[in-house]
């Protein structure tokens, strides 16, 4: 091999480095400033405070061919309700885990939790009944008619008695429906619910078919509680009754603890592991170090450079990759301490060092590489936070260990 | 170094190890984490700082509130010293409720701040409970794959498929061992067994086999090289004593990360973080001192 060429790679290397410490950390103005703003850093809500929240969406009422456009709807409703009050980019989306449906809201930074669960929460759930007398009672049957029908309510007040009245506006497919409806029940009652609660004045007997898709809602509000009910279903009416099941939520004050307690152990963790390969290996030991500094600048652009979101596990195993990405090294310089003895001189037994070493350092990855693809694909956010960043930290430790140290001691040992 | 001359030595130290850790877990048992059980968990920091009471009776009383006011039972209620907040765990309750303590415990003690509400439902934990157990079940068999894959060669006078059996009982130690030390952990310290200790394990897990392999890797290069010049017992512990350095210094460099995040990391990672130790530590001496002379007893005669 020329002299050349591992100079090149080696100015290749440092530049791609400092490149990954500037998006990385942006503090400084440099022109790589827009990338980085572009891309910032994604931090998880047990970093940044915030709520996490899993509704369970209540599919009995709905036919299954319905469902894809009942979730896409719940979603967009929900995410119409958050947007309300003003999270920064809440995420919302759903999830099917077996026969049941999801709904996972995660909201940054909220201090009012409360608020935010009941405005969710309690969104008015619309549906339209028919009746039929079975005896002296009256049954109540669902039909197909929902709120996700809902193309627009407002605030009405009856003509003559003052009294504040809801009226609703269906869409085209919610006008057909409405029309099927009171077309076969002409002569029966017809009862709308808000919230699976039927109010004696919110049936009423069906005198024709009504085109046109349009209904109104009467006497049970107070003007407050009509305006209130309103907005909502502006919002969307959800069509799908949900049902909190799990919720977290993180005080963004320890969040930010444990962000920084995280980096800050990271830090010793990182000067402990180039303390020891110096005292250890001396010379080999500064050229380790320096490719695990630039091991870890790199995989922390490229776990930037995929937004992937930084959880509190996630920066966990970032951090053991770090202690194991030196193993590498390790096996190299043992083994070219052996090359050594046998006699050979000192370049050559560095080249067969790397060499020879690569089936160890292969191997020994290979198990951690499968402990965190299945991680990654059969568990939950918590874990795959930590499996992501464990698998790109040991993919990159592989290429840095290899790589990096062997072009740097190409460079500078001398023969 | 005359690892093999005692061997035995090392056999009984992982016999008493593995017996300590069988017993640990019978007489302490695990306490599954509410992510598997469903349940709340809930972390509040008292602002009032009147509170002239110390910290054990604070405990006390949070109890109280919850058993005699607030009618529920099995509340427990620890004190977290380091960020001087409380730690109680309950049933799932739904936020209509945790509005409801809340306010009862306002009352009681002045204002105060959440600093973490986890509340999980019992279908989310009987699907957290089917994941890892599935997480689990495939890390086994993927790494048992991959182990009958790297020794797919035969090699004399140690049958191949022999390593992969060795290996897979060292992992075996090493993982009862690591569950050992949680029984122990839960026994002191209330930890759980969660989702975060699954991951551990299966860290450990990982770890466990890539040291076995690379020192069993090294016995098999001597034995191509060395075969009939030097007897299997020598073999073993020359094997040994070239991997040595690398086996103790690259689990001497994981524990030192490990170390930093245990003394200065976050505390909510702070057991997670002990028990990789432990594995790490346990995976490293098992595949050095139980491993390596286990392969004699499988000799072909």
């Amino acid at each position: 091999m020329g002299v050349k060429r591992p100079i090149f790679l080696f100015f290749i290397i440092i530049l791609l480095a400092i490149t990954a410490v500037f998006f990385v950390y942006p503090k400084f103005s440099t022109p790589f400033d827009w990338l980085a703003k572009k891309l910032p850093w994604k931090l998880g809500l047990d970093l940044v405070g915030g709520t996490h929240l899993i509704y369970e969406i209540d599919m009995n009422q709905v036919a299954g061919v319905d469902r894809d456009s009942v979730i896409a709807g719940l979603r967009d409703v929900i995410e119409k309700r958050v947007n309300l009050f003003g999270v920064a980019e809440p995420s919302i989306v759903t999830a099917k885990e077996g026969d049941n449906y999801r709904l996972i809201v995660e909201l940054a930074g909220i201090k009012d939790v409360k608020e935010a669960v009941n405005q969710i929460g309690s969104t008015p759930l619309l549906e339209f009944y028919e009746t039929s007398e079975v005896g002296t009672s009256t049954q109540f049957i669902p039909t197909a008619l929902t709120g996700r029908y809902l193309k627009g309510s407002q605030i009405d007040f009856d003509q003559t008695t003052g009294v504040p009245q809801i009226a609703l506006q269906f869409n085209d497919e919610g006008a057909k429906i409405f029309e099927e409806i009171t077309g076969r029940n002409v002569g029966k009652l017809v009862c709308v619910s808000i919230d699976r609660q039927i109010n004696d004045n919110d049936c009423a007997t069906v005198q024709e078919k009504i085109s046109g898709g349009k209904a109104q809602i009467t006497g049970r509000f107070t003007p407050d509680e009509a305006k209130r009910i309103v907005s909502r279903f502006n919002a969307g009416a959800l069509p799908a009754p949900i049902n909190l099941i799990s919720q977290q939520l993180v005080g963004a004050s320890l969040g930010q603890e444990s962000l920084k307690k995280a980096i800050y152990g990271g830090f010793i963790g990182t000067l402990a592991v180039m303390v020891f390969m110096i005292i250890y290996y001396r010379t080999r030991g500064i050229f380790a170090s320096l490719a695990l500094l630039i091991y870890t600048a790199l995989t922390l652009a490229i776990l930037k450079l995929f937004s992937a979101t930084m959880t509190l596990s996630g920066i966990a195993g970032f951090i053991l990759s770090i202690g194991m990405a030196v193993d590498a090294n390790v096996l190299i310089f043992e083994r070219t301490k052996e090359e050594i003895k046998k006699g050979l001189t000192k370049v050559s037994a560095i080249e067969e060092g790397f060499k020879r070493a690569w089936p160890s350092i292969r191997d020994s990855n290979v198990s951690t590489i499968i402990t965190s693809l299945i991680l990654y694909f059969f568990t939950t956010s918590f874990v795959k936070g930590f499996a992501l960043t464990l698998l790109i930290g040991v993919l990159v430790s592989m290429f840095s260990a290899i790589t990096i140290t062997r072009t740097m001691m190409r460079v500078f040992v001398k023969k | 170094m005359n690892l093999i001359k005692y061997r035995y030595i090392f056999f009984f130290i992982s016999t008493v190890l593995t017996i300590v850790s069988i017993a640990a877990v019978f007489i302490y048992g695990l306490k599954p984490g509410i992510d598997f059980t469903g349940g709340t968990l809930w972390q509040i920091k008292l602002t009032n700082t009147d509170l002239a009471q110390t910290n054990a009776d604070i405990n006390e009383k949070i109890k109280n509130v919850f058993e005699n006011e607030l009618n529920v039972k099995n509340a427990t209620v620890y004190p977290e010293s380091e960020s001087q907040s409380y730690l109680i765990r309950i049933g799932h309750i739904s936020e209509e409720q945790h509005q409801q303590y809340l306010t009862a415990l306002k009352n009681k003690f002045g204002d105060m701040e959440e600093l973490r509400y986890e509340t999980i439902g019992p279908t989310i934990g009987k699907e957290l409970k089917g994941k890892a157990v599935w997480a689990v079940i495939l890390v086994i068999l993927g790494i048992s794959l991959y182990v009958a894959y790297a020794f797919r060669k035969v090699s004399y006078p140690v049958k191949s498929w022999k390593y992969g059996i060795i290996t897979l009982i060292t992992l075996f130690h090493d993982v009862i061992v690591s569950v050992g030390a949680l029984a122990l952990l839960g026994w002191k310290f209330g930890v759980e067994l969660d989702t975060k200790f699954i991951v551990a394990l299966l860290v450990i897990i990982g770890f466990s086999v890539h040291d076995t392999i690379v020192v069993f890797d090294r016995i098999r290069e001597n034995l191509l090289l060395d075969s009939g010049r030097k007897d299997l017992k020598e073999i073993i512990n020359d094997s040994v004593r070239q991997t040595f350095v690398r086996s103790v210094n690259t689990s001497l460099t994981l524990v030192l990360t490990l170390l930093a995040l245990f003394f200065y990391g976050p505390l909510s990672l702070k057991y997670f973080v002990l028990l990789i130790m432990t594995g790490t530590i346990i995976g490293t001496y098992s595949s050095i001192f139980i491993a390596s002379p286990s392969l004699l007893f499988f000799r072909n005669k």
